[in-house]
């Protein structure tokens, strides 16, 4: 194991990723639901933010030849699973409020219901695994392998991504228009 | 004391958790996560009171066969996000014992409803094999079709639940 892969690298880069989040105020699941009313845009200002600048800083370090972009992980697609994941992840998202990373950070910033989301979300993960044989043929269908979107577009690397940073800023232009209306 | 300072500009914010997550990836080849560690903590749960249960499992295995659960590299990333969150949270004087819940909720019911919504994420995160911070966040970025996968029906289920959540918020 590497230096860079040591335990208190882990806890270092964890740290620094708690640091941020509660910078942004994402401690606080009134701000984190306001996205859902269309109240409060933290939430995508945040995300769609950092989406970009690492997509745009591993895009341009592996151009230079600074970093080996095939040597990144890429998370397996598993597209059914997926999907299904995230429509039920969305309804715990807006009861809780706070997504998982966003929860510790509620719990660590003295927030009960931080802690409350916690303890749930450990309880709904070991249930989740323990029913696993039940589950476990959808679990595993649909298997992409490491899928990325170019591959599924045919669109080079580069104009994926300059997509992306142009939608997203559109996004930040109109949020900022709304923001000034209301 | 000091009264609790405002929080940073989200853009700003944002473009500083892009340069944790970029750092993620240069120094350690992989990016950040969160629901990782729950089950890798579930799974060394499972192994210490149920070790012929967890044996059989192929979910809890995949968790166990790397070596000891309690010590993997994302179980010390989330304790360092509750450290960083905590000491955010002191140095700008926002650290307080409380419930954050919408107007017309109790604190009881907010309770309750913070941790229903954590046993159904954690039902998703399973599905989905990660949660905001190790699919959307760092999949997103790394352009994974399944990660937009994730993150388009997290939103869609979310703009879809909220009005019959409105209760709990406004």
């Amino acid at each position: 194991m590497s230096f860079t892969q040591s335990l208190p690298v882990a806890a270092a880069i964890g740290a620094a990723f708690g640091f941020t989040l509660e910078r942004a105020g994402l401690g606080d699941a009134k701000r984190l639901s306001g996205q859902f009313y269309l109240k409060d845009f933290t939430v995508l200002k945040v995300m769609f933010s950092a989406i970009i600048t690492a997509m745009l800083g591993a895009f341009w370090l592996g151009r230079l030849g600074l970093i080996d972009l095939s040597a990144l992980y890429v998370p397996e697609t598993y597209l059914a699973p997926q999907i299904v994941g995230g429509l039920i992840f969305g309804v715990g998202f807006v009861l809780a409020g706070l997504c998982p990373g966003t929860s510790c950070v509620a719990a660590a910033s003295g927030r009960a219901d931080g802690l409350a989301a916690v303890g749930g979300f450990f309880g709904g993960v070991l249930l989740t695994g323990l029913a696993m044989p039940l589950i476990g043929g959808f679990y595993e269908s649909t298997a992409k392998g490491a899928f990325t979107l170019p591959q599924l577009t045919g669109a080079p690397y580069g104009a994926v991504v300059a997509i992306i940073v142009c939608v997203a800023l559109t996004a930040f232009a109109a949020i900022e228009q709304l923001e000034k209306r209301s | 004391m000091t009264p609790p300072r405002p929080y940073t500009n989200p853009y700003v914010a944002g473009a500083a958790l892009g340069l944790v997550l970029l750092s993620a990836f240069v120094l350690t080849g992989q990016g950040l996560g969160a629901s990782g560690a729950f089950a890798n903590a579930a799974s060394g749960l499972v192994s210490a009171l149920a070790p012929a249960q967890a044996a059989k499992n192929s979910y809890f295995q995949s968790y166990l066969v790397a070596g000891a659960p309690w010590s993997a590299w994302i179980v010390l990333e989330v304790l360092g996000v509750i450290a960083g969150g905590a000491i955010s949270a002191g140095l700008a004087g926002r650290f307080a014992m409380r419930i954050e819940a919408g107007p017309r909720l109790s604190k009881p019911a907010r309770l309750l409803t913070a941790c229903a919504g954590g046993v159904i994420m954690g039902l998703g995160a399973v599905l989905a094999r990660g949660c905001t911070s190790g699919q959307a966040l760092s999949g997103g970025a790394m352009l994974s079709v399944g990660s937009w996968a994730f993150m388009i029906a997290l939103f869609a289920a979310g703009y879809a639940t909220a009005p019959l959540a409105r209760r709990l918020w406004r």
